[in-house]
């Protein structure tokens, strides 16, 4: 019982920290593609940590069922999400910063 | 509990963040994202206060199908604010003051979850003591809801009727001096995301799921948190998701203006029906315990028609919204 608590609680922190490092780097980066990039950690890794923690510890119920579901639907509608605003903003003429550009 | 208080209190301070964020922000766009968020917020915030029914229907109405509709009326109008207004002190002061006398307000208000609060000892109890032996569903909501408070359920319906009504009347008259443009130009304008693959893929594996859900808070609404107007919104969330990938010609040639008004109107119909059928049994109105020989399955029938008559009002409301939206720009010449 201990171990599984412990497993579930190191899942957990992982996830906190991703979804830190992604927070950290939507603020520090320089123009929206590279934001994108780093929250792209936040929607993947992280909350895919996060609900695997919780699903642990659930064990075998309706709940860990239901954390499994909200898990697909944003495996599948995340991404989805990330390619629709990139794809926006490069035909809406927002340009990324490349190499060797200055930083404004 | 400790965790409770804290987590409201996160919640709380991001409301009023984002609610000065939306104030602040000139761009309209960016002003009906944070709206959204604002919901979404509000909505944890009701499931942290156990009001899963509530939380339900705010994430569903207010972040999602209200968003929906401030981008369609975005599209048809500028993004931008026409012009900044200039500061004036007065609203400032008496908005100041005003605030001030609610703080000073929430000082003499009993403690959240103070069981000797007015509010947990007026009807409350007697709600929570008889539901099971009149009605006998577990979710109580539903059972205030629909039933011991069914004059104001029925007066919130007639509320969302007039207000699609008086939607409509604004947005589906043909302008004057307009034509209604050729089906090339339509094709650019108002045929949705249909160009990207990759979209209409994915959000139409979500449309039944969204369906399914919608059916579920439906029809389970007396045993889990949901009812009618939560299930509306989903049913409607689904339309206008097929709307935005198909484009709104679409939406609304499987879904038409005519038939939703009617169904609205049977809906709105439907609940008063149930009433006027309790008078003529012999009941008072909106008496459900004259409609089986059993009061307690009349009451369950009755919560369900009610139900049913609610979720198809706001369902073929915000559809009728969503299509007249999203179908105005083919009159811009």
């Amino acid at each position: 019982m201990m171990i599984v608590e412990w497993i579930s609680w190191l899942l957990l922190a992982l996830g906190g920290f991703f979804v830190l490092v992604g927070g950290v780097g939507a603020l520090r980066m320089p123009d929206l593609y590279t934001r994108m990039h780093a929250i792209s950690v936040t929607e993947t890794l992280g909350t895919i940590l996060v609900l695997l923690g919780l699903m642990v510890m659930a064990g075998w119920s309706l709940a860990s069922f239901k954390l499994f579901a909200i898990m697909l639907f944003l495996l599948f509608t995340a991404p989805v999400s990330s390619y629709a605003l990139a794809n926006t903003a490069m035909l809406g003429g927002t340009k990324p910063i490349l190499g060797g550009e200055k930083q404004p | 509990m400790m965790l409770e208080t804290v987590l409201g209190v996160f919640t709380l301070t991001m409301v009023a963040v984002v609610a000065v964020a939306t104030v602040m922000s000139s761009n309209l766009f960016v002003s009906s994202i944070w709206f959204g968020i604002f919901s979404l917020l509000m909505a944890s915030n009701f499931f942290i206060l156990d009001a899963a029914d509530v939380a339900l229907t705010e994430a569903a109405v207010g972040a999602g199908v209200s968003t929906v509709l401030f981008m369609g009326a975005l599209a048809l109008t500028a993004e931008k604010e026409s012009y900044k207004q200039k500061i004036s002190w007065l609203p400032i002061i008496a908005l100041g003051t005003l605030a001030l006398v609610l703080f000073v307000a929430t000082f003499e208000q009993p403690v959240l979850g103070d069981p000797n609060a007015p509010v947990h000892v007026h009807v409350a109890p007697w709600y929570i003591e008889n539901t099971p032996r009149y009605i006998n569903i577990p979710n109580i909501v539903t059972a205030i809801l629909a039933s011991f408070r069914g004059y104001d359920t029925l007066g919130e319906v007639i509320v969302i009727f007039t207000a699609g009504i008086g939607v409509l009347s604004v947005l589906s008259f043909k302008p004057k001096g307009q034509k209604a443009i050729s089906g090339e130009r339509i094709g650019t304008k108002v045929r949705g995301v249909q160009h990207h693959a990759i979209l209409r893929v994915v959000g139409k594996l979500i449309i039944p799921v969204l369906l399914l859900f919608g059916l579920l808070v439906q029809f389970h609404g007396k045993y889990s948190p949901g009812g009618g107007f939560s299930a509306g919104a989903l049913f409607a969330a689904a339309v206008m998701l097929y709307g935005i990938l198909e484009g709104a010609d679409r939406s609304s040639a499987a879904m038409p203006q005519k038939v939703m008004l009617r169904l609205a109107a049977l809906g709105a119909t439907l609940y008063t029906g149930v009433g006027v059928v309790c008078m003529l049994l012999g009941g008072n109105f909106l008496d459900y315990n004259v409609l089986w020989s059993n009061p307690v399955t009349g009451q369950y029938v009755g919560i369900l028609l009610v139900e049913f008559g609610v979720g198809l009002t706001v369902t073929t409301v915000l559809v009728m919204i969503f299509n007249a939206i999203a179908n105005r720009p083919t009159y811009q010449a």
